[in-house]
């Protein structure tokens, strides 16, 4: 079905293979009980309405040049209006015409990887965009797959098993002439079948160039306003008509308010679809990341300048929430435990802030004030992160230490910036997440450090230092005893890291 | 009876029945149901305070908010205001008292679930603050308690510690836990005629809460509601008796509104709604000889029970039954309080206080063997039960079954202990930072409810004219396989394929007055019911058969989907249609009790248990001594299922288990803050074990030579509970890897959970107490 670009006040997306246009829905509604109360599709499950569990766990296809790009994103905290131009696909979506299970479902039953089954659709769906994207995923691959699916009865063991076994039954099925949907992901545009082409062109038919604006009643007969403007002019200039409009990006932290606090959002304007916002640019002297750019697509290329950042990247929160939340998110909303925060800072960088059409640049050390409070002005938009490559000889370390692995926010987070002259210390940035309000440097540690020789010794004494720069507090993640201590141990730990006597410090990357 | 060709017999790797409708999203929960017409949403008003007097209470905010169509509280209760599922102090509604923050005070129905759960906060309340007990040590001070205090004993304890060669005292804390099943609390009460009500409430125990649903409508009769369940999506004790507050609820606004109600508490209030695994104080006194063998050993338990009984007394009942794990304890004596708190009610939580007073002797056991300079295996070992002797519990109970000295041995030997041990001490040597730990540790549990009447079940089975088969018993599907198993159990006695049998939502008016799905006693129960049932239809059928076709009915023969008649073979269902058209019956109940088990709750005497199951497990650990940080590197389990009826699920539940268990005493950690406000509520504060935990090398074996001696549902054995324990071998293992800080020459102190933050504070201070042992380097 062809869908006129003037067709404005009502979003298109696709579900079921076919383009849905909808108009008047509240903007405010979550896709899944979208999904679950307006279409009574219920597989997809509520198990926690804040992106912690992977319950709601869905599949958002969309356009990558000429590819299809699957990511899994929880469906708890996604708007509607922000699948407009995408193709959404459910656990309903899996079986095959014939009502054959898809290969990703077939292996889950045979592995015995469901036991309550709550949690199952939303394994099934993080399992289906890994099978989607990746051909033969290492135990490693899995784990981060579904770092964000949680399971209260396996141990996990069998679904593991289960992400080993399904490109085998894949295999096995597409000698059959099976539906698309049970092939892995082909790459080239050329050896599309009929069903994937379909698909490519659908998802072609529903692209937008201009801003979508809508306006809806939301709660009780109150009055919303959605907008998606597609250029930075547009969303500069909107977000300067409503000063009070809600920026809504990943909406990993947005969607909160709303699915919590129940709180209204009257006016968002969302960034998704600016395409200035969406570059992600490499210069001899910087990454730059655009607003829009997802925590999953800096990070394979922070991952070739800063492999320890990567990592840190790696267990941010989930991949259902990395898919969505992007970096300027995490700085943008002013968390004290932002985990991407004293990587940045350490490392130098600085933002763009844009305003209608005047631009500034400010140092992202500065940005913070306190609780989450920033220099960031009514009608101003953070445009871009500056990320400096530091070419000349260096060391840099970021650490994260929290009561779980993975997807977890950290009591403790901490990078170290380091270049020295043989053995002096001639420039030290050491910045702390989780020891106080805002994400911060140490400066009496880095005074303790600046122009000494970078020993065991130096070290003690800046470890000491620390108590004079933070005065962490106690809560549910940790107690303040125990940050201040793990502060100054992350500085040994960085020590060592940097030490060439090689003596192991890292629980997560040691193998038996 | 071997069951030849038939498909999903018993003792085969069946997969879980509802497998096929789980991965596709077509399993219906509750909150899956298609609602019924005009349905209002129900939102529950919580309290804000721990512990305090209403002074008044305004609720006009509520009623007038958009969407409300009605507000109830405890003044509005048609019937009897209580939902305790023993004890009567648990209010749906606060009346002029709260007793802990979150506690329910009021509810709302509305036009839909955001109308409901906004105007749920709306309500304007003048509360007069008192003091509250947030703790068990405070509650201990105050001697506030839900339930007396409860002691066993045998021999003279205090004479055994004081001779023994040594003697330590000590305190252990452990924390509680959240069940954190994945589908939260719901009930969908539906409003029927003449004071009728249905209600579909995700339930382990849909029997309770008919009667709680009854008491709470004012009903003369409980026959007037009926309770249904096809499945949960997790429990672990969490809907044992939590479930009838929403279910009450729900009816009470169904009642009076004449709409279909559903109450679906979020994630967060669902956290601070509900009750949690019984935290543990324990203060122990122990004497014991040069090899590590306890001559007397005191101990007094004080948990967190919350602001009311709920299922407390039978759970500290089961700690003090538990508090002897695999050890032969002469001269004990158990003490147990039951704290009251300004905190909600614990409750059930998988291993129902067992693992508790279990892990407090693993402890001791610990301590001893580290005082000692000895391996904890050897300490361990030392004081396993007997055979023929030492093998009386402390309440008197003859170990008859005990096969630990058979899995221990077996296991040290294939997870390759002593070895491991001299490598993890040489690399321990050689890595200032990092430090790896091993322990194995064994489990020995008792199956069956403590309080003998429960041990009881009835199941239901037609048989259709086509030869298809209707399974209805009282059991509860939370994800464990019961439904499958007991379906194995009846193709197995019909010997049908497991196809033909349709296993039926659990449901009051089908199987009455069923005990909660429970004490991992599920399978062995209702397998036996169920197969009562089918016996009784067989042996209908096979009386019929004998005399229409002239044979003694020792002819007949049931095998592969066939009869054996005489020289004559027919199908199963030409035999069922023939006997239909003989007008013979082909409905059955039937009905099953736990014999041998009962005992005096005076004295402490007697035999609380039918049998015991067995286990043990080896890991092996690495800690970061910077930060506290650690990982399981690898876990071997052998443990002992009798002769499973199904071997895949069996080790669903044995990996499941451990590792729930090893949630339990590492990340998962319960804080509430200075005002009793639980700041753990959701998966973003409360932190179970995620798929990277999952340790990459892993042996996990059933026991071969398994077979329970009891007369169970095909000698099979109880494996809801047990493997939890199996994870005291990754807190001992962490508490293992700090001890080699110290040379393994002093004790660490480590209580759970073993958080980093735990294991940390445990570095640094073993680290101080090696720099004052003079001369001693690290």
């Amino acid at each position: 079905m062809p869908v006129s670009q003037s067709d404005c006040n009502a979003i298109r997306f696709v579900l079921d293979g076919e383009v849905r246009v909808v108009a008047g829905i509240d903007s405010n509604m979550t896709v899944l009980n979208y999904l679950r109360d307006e279409l009574r599709k219920t597989g997809t499950k509520e198990g926690c309405a804040e992106g912690d569990c992977g319950a709601c766990t869905v599949v958002l296809a969309e356009l990558d040049g000429n590819r299809v790009r699957y990511r899994a994103i929880n469906s708890c905290i996604q708007f509607v209006p922000t699948l407009d131009g995408k193709e959404l696909i459910t656990v309903e979506n899996l079986k095959g015409p014939d009502g054959s299970l898809h290969p990703v479902q077939q292996a889950m039953v045979d592995c015995h990887a469901s036991q309550c089954g709550f949690c199952t659709p939303g394994f099934v769906m993080s399992l289906f965009a890994l099978y989607k994207s990746e051909d033969k995923p290492s135990r490693r691959r899995i784990d981060d797959a579904l770092a964000g699916n949680l399971c209260r009865c396996t141990g996990y063991r069998p679904i593991i098993e289960a992400a080993e076994a399904m490109h085998r039954i894949g295999n096995e099925l597409s000698d059959q002439d099976a539906h698309w949907m049970n092939c892995s992901f082909s790459s080239s545009p050329d050896s599309r079948t009929g069903g994937e082409r379909e698909a490519y062109e659908r998802l072609r038919s529903i692209q937008r160039r201009d801003t979508l604006r809508f306006a809806t009643s939301g709660f009780a007969g109150s009055k919303r306003h959605y907008f998606a403007p597609t250029s930075v002019v547009d969303c500069a200039s909107l977000i300067a008509q409503h000063p009070d409009a809600h920026i809504l990006a990943g909406g990993t932290d947005v969607g909160l308010w709303v699915t919590k606090n129940h709180k209204d959002l009257e006016t968002i304007i969302y960034t998704g679809n600016v395409k200035e916002l969406r570059r992600l640019e490499l210069s001899d002297t910087h990454i730059e990341v655009g607003a829009a750019v997802t925590l999953n697509e800096v990070h394979e290329l922070i991952g070739q300048h800063y492999p320890s950042l990567a990592e840190l990247l790696r267990r941010f929160a989930s991949p259902p929430i990395r898919n969505a939340a992007t970096l300027v998110g995490n700085i943008a909303n002013g968390s004290p435990i932002g985990d991407s925060m004293p990587a940045l800072i350490s490392l130098g960088a600085s933002l763009l802030l844009r305003q209608g059409q005047q631009t500034r640049e400010v140092m992202l050390e500065e940005y913070f004030l306190s609780y989450q409070r920033t220099v960031l002005n009514a009608g101003e938009l953070v445009e871009r992160v500056r990320i400096p490559l530091h070419h000349e000889p260096h060391s840099f370390r970021t650490y994260k230490v929290s009561k779980r692995f993975d997807q977890d926010i950290s009591a403790v987070c901490a990078a170290f910036f380091l270049q020295r002259e043989k053995h002096r210390v001639i420039k030290i940035r050491a910045c702390y997440g989780g020891v106080a309000e805002i994400p911060k440097r140490a400066p009496a540690c880095e005074q303790a450090l600046s122009g000494t020789e970078w020993n065991d010794e130096s070290v003690c004494v800046a470890m000491s230092a620390l108590d004079e720069d933070f005065t962490p507090i106690s809560d549910m993640r940790a107690s303040k005893d125990y940050r201040r201590l793990v502060a100054k141990n992350l500085l040994r730990r960085f020590w060592l890291d940097t030490d060439p006597t090689s003596i192991q410090t890292s629980v997560i990357d040691y193998l038996p | 009876m071997s069951g030849g060709n038939l498909v999903g017999g018993v003792g085969t790797p069946r997969v879980h029945e509802s497998a096929h409708l789980h991965v596709s999203g077509e399993a219906l929960y509750t909150d899956d149901i298609p609602e019924p017409r005009g349905m209002l949403f129900a939102a529950i008003g919580m309290s804000e305070r721990a512990h305090a007097r209403i002074r008044s209470m305004d609720l006009r905010p509520v009623r007038s908010a958009p969407g409300v169509v009605h507000v109830i509280s405890a003044a509005d209760v048609t019937g009897i205001n209580d939902y305790g599922p023993v004890v009567a102090d648990d209010p749906i509604f606060a009346n002029s008292l709260v007793e802990y923050a979150g506690q329910s005070i009021f509810a709302v129905a509305a036009k839909t679930i955001e109308y409901a759960r906004r105007a749920a906060k709306l309500a304007v309340i003048d509360y007069e603050d008192l003091p509250p007990n947030l703790d068990a040590q405070s509650a201990l001070s105050e001697q506030s308690f839900v339930l007396p205090t409860e002691t066993m004993a045998r021999g003279d304890s205090a004479e055994a510690i004081a001779s023994a060669p040594h003697k330590l005292r000590g305190r252990f804390t452990l924390g509680g836990q959240d069940q954190f099943y994945l589908e939260g609390q719901i009930a969908l009460a539906v409003p029927n005629e003449d004071g009728a009500m249905l209600v579909y409430s995700s339930t382990q125990h849909p029997g309770e809460v008919q009667h709680a649903v009854a008491h709470a409508l004012g009903r003369r009769r409980s026959s007037d509601i009926t309770i249904q369940c096809r499945r949960m999506g997790g429990a672990f004790g969490g809907k044992e008796s939590q479930p009838s507050l929403f279910a009450c609820i729900a009816a009470l606004l169904a009642d009076q509104t004449g709409c279909a109600v559903k109450l679906r508490p979020n994630r967060d209030d669902d956290m601070i709604l509900t009750g949690k695994r019984h935290d543990f104080i324990a203060d122990y006194d122990v004497g014991f000889d040069d090899t590590g063998r306890i001559r007397g050993y005191q101990v007094t338990l004080a948990s967190r029970c919350g602001m009311s009984a709920d299922l407390s007394g039978a759970i500290n009942d089961r700690a003090m039954f538990h508090s002897d794990n695999c050890y032969f304890l002469e001269n004990v004596l158990i003490r147990s309080h039951r704290c009251k708190t300004n905190t909600v009610s614990s409750t059930a939580f998988r291993g129902f206080g067992g693992p508790q007073g279990m892990l407090v002797i693993e402890h001791v056991v610990d301590e001893i063997s580290r005082h000692l300079g000895r391996d904890p295996l050897d300490v361990r070992s030392r004081n396993f039960y007997g055979i023929g002797e030492r093998d009386i519990t402390p309440y008197n109970m003859k170990v008859e079954d005990n096969i630990i000295e058979e899995i221990v041995p077996a296991l040290e030997k294939s997870a390759r202990y002593r070895e491991r041990r001299r490598m993890i001490e040489s690399f321990n040597a050689a890595s200032p930072v990092l430090k790896r730990g091993l322990a194995l540790t064994p489990v020995k549990f008792g199956i069956s409810f403590t309080a003998t009447h429960l041990n009881q079940a009835g199941a239901l089975i037609h048989i259709y004219t086509d030869g298809s088969v209707y399974l209805n018993h009282g059991g509860t599907e939370m994800g464990q396989g019961l439904f499958t198993k007991v379906a194995q159990v009846v193709a197995e006695e019909l010997q049908i394929d497991i196809d033909r049998i349709k296993s039926t939502e659990s449901d009051t008016s089908r199987v009455p007055n069923a005990s909660a799905t429970a004490a991992s006693s599920g399978s062995d129960l209702n397998g036996k019911a169920a197969q009562a049932a089918a016996h009784t239809l067989k042996q209908r059928l096979t009386g019929f058969a004998a005399e229409h076709f002239g044979v003694e009915p020792e002819q007949v023969v049931f095998r592969n989907n066939q009869v054996l008649i005489g020289t004559e073979t027919v199908s199963f269902q030409e035999l069922v249609k023939l006997a239909y058209f003989a007008r013979v019956s082909l409905s059955a109940t039937g009905f099953y009790r736990t014999p041998k088990v009962g005992y005096d709750r005076e004295t402490w005497t007697g035999r609380p248990f039918y049998y015991f199951c067995y286990g043990a497990a080896v890991a092996e650990v690495i800690i970061d001594t910077l930060t506290g940080e650690n990982k399981l590197l690898r876990i071997d389990i052998l443990h002992d299922c009798g002769e499973s009826l199904n071997p895949a699920i069996d080790r669903g539940q044995v990996e499941g288990g451990f590792l729930q268990g090893m949630g339990w005493l590492t990340t998962e950690e319960l804080f509430w803050d200075e005002n009793g406000l639980l700041k753990t509520f959701a998966p973003s504060t409360y932190k179970i074990p995620v798929c990277s935990d999952w340790p990459d090398e892993v042996h996990v074996e059933l026991l071969e030579t398994g077979r329970n001696t009891e007369n169970t549902i095909h000698r099979s054995k109880a494996v809801g509970e047990p493997p939890l324990m199996l994870a005291f071998s990754v807190f001992f293992a962490i508490k293992d890897a700090i001890a080699s800080i110290a040379g393994y020459r002093l004790s660490p102190r480590l209580d759970a959970p073993a958080t980093p933050e735990e294991i940390l504070m445990s570095v640094q201070e073993l680290g101080l107490r090696v720099k004052q042992h003079s001369g001693t380097t690290v």
